[in-house]
């Protein structure tokens, strides 16, 4: 059956068992899921590379490979041949469904259309992402090119679809018309397959769809729904969002190489990875009350998720990851910038070249310690960069509507970046290789705190074995069996970080803290500026913190306001940041590499000569 | 278990290659399949439609959009001159005569009466596709291009930049350890492709530059050197379109870094010949290297092995180059395949072999970190 995309399967039975794979650019991971007692555990795993180039050129080859590999480790009986067993049979054999997400050949690559850049441009741009998106061009009457650079621009980009957008429904139709004009006249062609027509989604003005319709109807394969700004004030962005999902499926990747064999086998829509990422971050935020950011750095891309307030936002920077795209991060951050994270002095030009080797060699690995330093302070910088491009785009609109005034409006092209509350966000995930797979879990927690220098009081996890596409799909089907291995097998609790905001002379009194253990037992201590303290404390034990700030000094209490909390462990423990914030290092390079020898030495961030 | 890819560059005295050759968008083929092309023939060609230029003839002569067409002198699909009047006012009195006249010679593509302009569209320009290698085309794609067929000497480098070009092999240096200094290039390298050995500085590029060389390949490179070159910091290896005067591929990566020597030893042998050589390289899903390509009479292309992109697992004995410091351009051979995960200095327990150097002394590398020297 090949599934449209706009409606949920139908489970006429209970599911036992699950085999779900994510096919990414260069590997694709299967993990089985089953049901063992009253609860869905991930039980075993198996990747193979991604078939989707030549001389394979088709992409259920590495799926049925990486599914035989946990066949060879589970014992369980999942093929026949190339088919996949279903529905589960007693004794190892057969799974109920299987379910799959994909960013292979480079994801979906779509630009968008609007009026105005910071009004409909913003809102198609926003549809784009939370529907998994790589948005490679956001074009509006307003945006400073000229029309023929437009046109230029339309031509020599080759996207997977367009969405246009503008006007509010009824409003004048001109601009929108010029710009379909504009469209018209680039002949846009589709990235892959040189044969069939550009698929291209009109959500704007209803009053210029038929106009549309004439100019475009025939040089795209148009999709006409629902405008995504149906008045000035308010944002309707899921019917677009939808279409996108829908046109994916039938369009952009029947087109990719042995596609349709892989709807077929699925017993649910694929889904883009970055689409089914945001789903299970979103789906555990709202049931667990919280304010999150999620991060999924990989080797081209890194994509940022924010929930706050249950509102949801997705960016992906496409340029910045830590092997394909590790160039990109020196270019933007600046070497300087990467260099304050090193704890050794290193001579520029080498380090240059090492990140250009990294670039065209993207699979190699650091052999050394000092290397493992320098990709990570590399992803520190990539992490920051992510964060701030996030903010400038998670403004305050909701995922799916919201009522705004016009004041609103105008305050959100003034600063744009009111949604991101450090101080009031609960949880940071992340995920991807560089944070999963750091061989010890306290660099991941301190590179993740180095990067977004979190505010007060934050939790902070990392995805084990990035399941997270997986279950995005599975929630779609059963949330329950998702949240179930979400919660046990998916996310390892790093633990707590407590940063308090302000700043002072290193060695001056930050804090005072009172930390009651679940022994009972009781460490009272201060903190001083300078200091980063770390206390182990188990995952699923929790500690109550009192901390009474010097008058300068907040914890989202206000300054000088002490706070009571209870602090969840994990794989690290409790930290203490009275580094300061926003945090600041020193420019001096004696300075700054005996600073970060201490800090990495106090929470034991690194071996050393001694062990 | 998984399979563990560990992708060479194939650098081979004998090999034949396919290469697929495609129009941007369609056209014509203008070879058949059985034809012998040369690198520099056309193969196939199109018409790339020419640049579109609107003109909001509403604004200009003051009127309504929906009233244009009756001020327009030209319609549809009509061609035009430049300066040709497209439209004009009918005054009462002639010296407010408004005339709007073409800024080029094209057509006109299209006529808005919603918005209230015209688009002008260029005439297409015709774009030649060369053959890149001398060949055999074995296969025609209609209307889209053709795949040819070459039995060659093939080398691949790690990077480059610049387009496809031509010319002849020179050697400038005696050994692969040497590095291409400016002195190395004299003026009959004009329009050839020079093989340096471990090192290209930046002034060395400069006299390339001036003194037209079409080609340089060299071990490596300073990314500072680079930077200079294109004038941008390079941040995702994606490349071949760079007009920086000459094409450049590198063996092995950014430093000093010699020449494999094996790559040097097949270049040397082809001193003289005439090669093709691309800087393209895409370093993401579907990964092009720059290639320089040698290609061999028809007599000696009897009995070659197809490129094989596919290749088995790694064995011992296998000729291996470390691509990774801190053994960075070392080139030994497999020693142990340890099955076990090894924890290396950073903590990591990974996949890794032994390698024995020529010196006789050994190391252990993650497998991530060597790639096959591939090609025999």
């Amino acid at each position: 059956m090949i599934a449209t995309g706009s409606s949920s399967p139908k489970i006429d039975r209970p599911l036992t068992v699950i085999v779900a794979t994510d096919c990414g650019s260069t590997t694709t991971k299967a993990i089985l899921i089953e049901k063992v007692g009253n609860e869905y555990r991930q039980t075993y795993r198996g990747e193979a590379p991604t078939t989707v180039e030549a001389p394979f050129e088709d992409v259920t080859r590495g799926v049925l490979n990486a599914i035989a590999e946990i066949e060879e480790l589970s014992g369980w009986k999942i093929l026949e041949g190339d088919r996949i067993i279903t529905p589960y049979q007693d004794a190892k054999i057969g799974v109920d469904m299987y379910i799959s997400t994909s960013s292979a050949g480079g994801g979906l690559q779509m630009m968008v259309t609007g009026v105005v850049q910071n009004m409909t441009g913003e809102s198609a741009q926003r549809a784009a992402l939370g529907a998994g998106a790589i948005v490679i061009d956001v074009l509006a009457s307003n945006d400073g090119r000229l029309p023929h650079e437009k046109i230029e621009r339309i031509r020599t980009m080759r996207p997977d679809m367009i969405l246009m957008s503008g006007g509010t429904d009824g409003g004048a139709v001109t601009h929108v018309v010029e710009m379909a004009e504009f469209i018209a006249a680039a002949e846009p062609r589709p990235r892959f397959g040189a044969t069939y027509k550009l698929p291209l989604i009109y959500a704007g003005n209803k009053e210029a769809q038929g106009p549309v319709r004439k100019i475009l109807g025939e040089k795209s394969a148009l999709e006409v729904t629902d405008n995504i700004r149906p008045v000035l004030e308010r944002e309707n962005l899921a019917p677009a969002r939808q279409k996108i999902h829908d046109l994916f499926l039938e369009h952009v990747m029947q087109q990719a190489p042995g596609y349709k064999k892989l709807i077929d086998m699925a017993g649910a829509p694929i889904m883009p990875t970055p689409a089914a990422v945001g789903v299970i971050m979103e789906t555990i935020a709202k049931r667990e009350h919280l304010n999150l950011i999620g991060v999924d750095i990989g080797g081209a891309t890194t994509d940022v998720f924010s929930v706050f307030d249950g509102v949801f936002n997705r960016t992906v920077s496409a340029n910045l990851g830590m092997s394909y795209s590790i160039s990109n991060v020196l270019a933007e951050a600046g070497l300087a910038n990467i260099l304050r994270w090193v704890p050794f002095t290193i001579d520029e030009q080498m380090l240059r070249n090492r990140i250009k080797n990294k670039m065209v060699r993207p699979t190699t690995i650091p052999q050394t310690l000092d290397e493992l330093q320098i990709e990570q302070a590399i992803s520190r910088e990539a992490l920051r960069l992510a964060l701030i491009h996030h903010k400038s785009l998670a403004t305050g609109l909701k995922g799916v509507q919201q009522e705004r005034t016009i004041s609103d409006v105008f305050e959100q092209q003034a600063s744009g970046l009111s949604l991101i509350d450090m101080l009031k966000l609960d949880l940071i995930v992340g995920s991807g290789g560089i944070l999963s797979h750091a061989p010890r879990r306290v660099q991941s927690m301190l590179m993740m705190v180095d990067a977004y220098e979190p505010l007060g009081v934050t939790r902070i996890s990392v995805d084990s074995i990035f399941m997270m596409p997986h279950l995005g799909v599975l929630s779609t089907i059963d949330e329950k069996a998702a949240t179930d291995v979400f919660v046990r097998d998916c996310m390892v609790y790093l633990g707590t970080c407590v940063a308090p905001i302000g700043q002072g002379k290193e060695g001056e009194r930050c804090v005072e803290y009172e930390v009651t253990f679940p022994d009972g037992k009781m460490v009272k201590d201060r903190l001083r500026f300078g200091d980063l303290t770390l206390y182990p404390l188990e995952l699923d034990q929790k500690a109550v913190i009192t901390m009474k700030p010097a008058k300068a000094v907040n914890l989202g209490a206000g300054p000088g306001e002490p706070i009571t909390r209870e602090v969840y462990g994990g794989a690290v423990g409790l930290m203490l940041d009275g580094r300061g914030r926003p945090l600041q290092l020193p420019t001096d390079q004696q300075a700054r590499v005996a600073l970060l020898t201490k800090w990495f030495s106090a929470v034991g961030l690194y071996p050393t000569a001694s062990g | 278990m998984a399979h563990s890819y560990t992708p060479g560059l194939t650098v081979t005295d004998h090999i034949e290659i396919k290469r697929r050759r495609q129009l941007p968008l369609p056209g014509t083929v203008l070879v058949q399949a059985g034809d012998r092309v040369v690198s520099n023939q056309p193969v196939a060609r199109a018409e790339l439609p020419g640049k579109v230029y609107p003109l909001n003839l509403a604004n200009q002569l003051g009127v309504a959009p929906e009233e244009i067409k009756e001020y327009l002198i030209k319609k549809d699909g009509d061609s035009i001159q430049k300066d040709d009047v497209l439209a004009e006012n009918k005054p009462l009195f002639k010296w407010l005569k408004t005339e709007i006249r073409s800024p080029l010679t094209g057509i006109i593509e299209s006529i808005s009466t919603v918005t209230g302009q015209i688009l002008l569209r260029e005439p297409p320009r015709v774009i030649e596709l060369l053959g890149y290698v001398d060949g055999t085309v074995v296969e025609i794609h209609p209307h889209q291009g053709v795949t040819i067929k070459c039995a060659c000497s093939l080398v691949q480098g790690i990077f480059g930049i610049g387009g496809e070009t031509y010319g002849e092999v020179a050697m400038a240096v005696a050994s692969p350890e040497e590095p291409l200094t400016p002195d190395r290039l004299r003026p009959e390298m004009k329009g050839k492709l020079v093989v340096g050995g471990s090192f290209l500085p930046a002034d060395t590029m400069a006299k390339a530059k001036e003194l037209g060389v079409a080609g340089l390949i060299v071990g490596g490179i300073h990314d500072k050197d680079l930077r200079a070159l294109l004038g941008y910091d390079l941040g995702v290896a994606i490349t071949g379109t760079e007009q920086v005067g000459f094409t450049l591929v590198l063996t092995e990566g950014f430093g000093t870094i010699p020449m494999a020597q094996k790559t040097f030893a097949v270049l040397s042998r082809h001193a003289g010949a005439n090669a093709s050589i691309s800087g393209a390289t895409q370093i993401r899903a579907g990964v092009i290297r720059p290639e320089i390509i040698i290609p061999q009479k028809a007599e000696q292309a009897a009995g070659l092995a197809t490129a094989c992109s596919e290749r088995g697992d790694i064995q011992i004995g296998d000729s291996v180059r470390i691509i990774h410091d801190p053994f960075f351009g070392k080139i030994g051979e497999v020693a142990e395949l340890p099955s076990e995960l090894i924890r290396i200095p950073t903590e990591s327990d990974v996949r890794a072999l032994e390698v024995r150097f020529p010196d006789g002394s050994r190391a252990v590398i993650p497998r991530a970190n060597i790639e096959v020297i591939e090609g025999g």
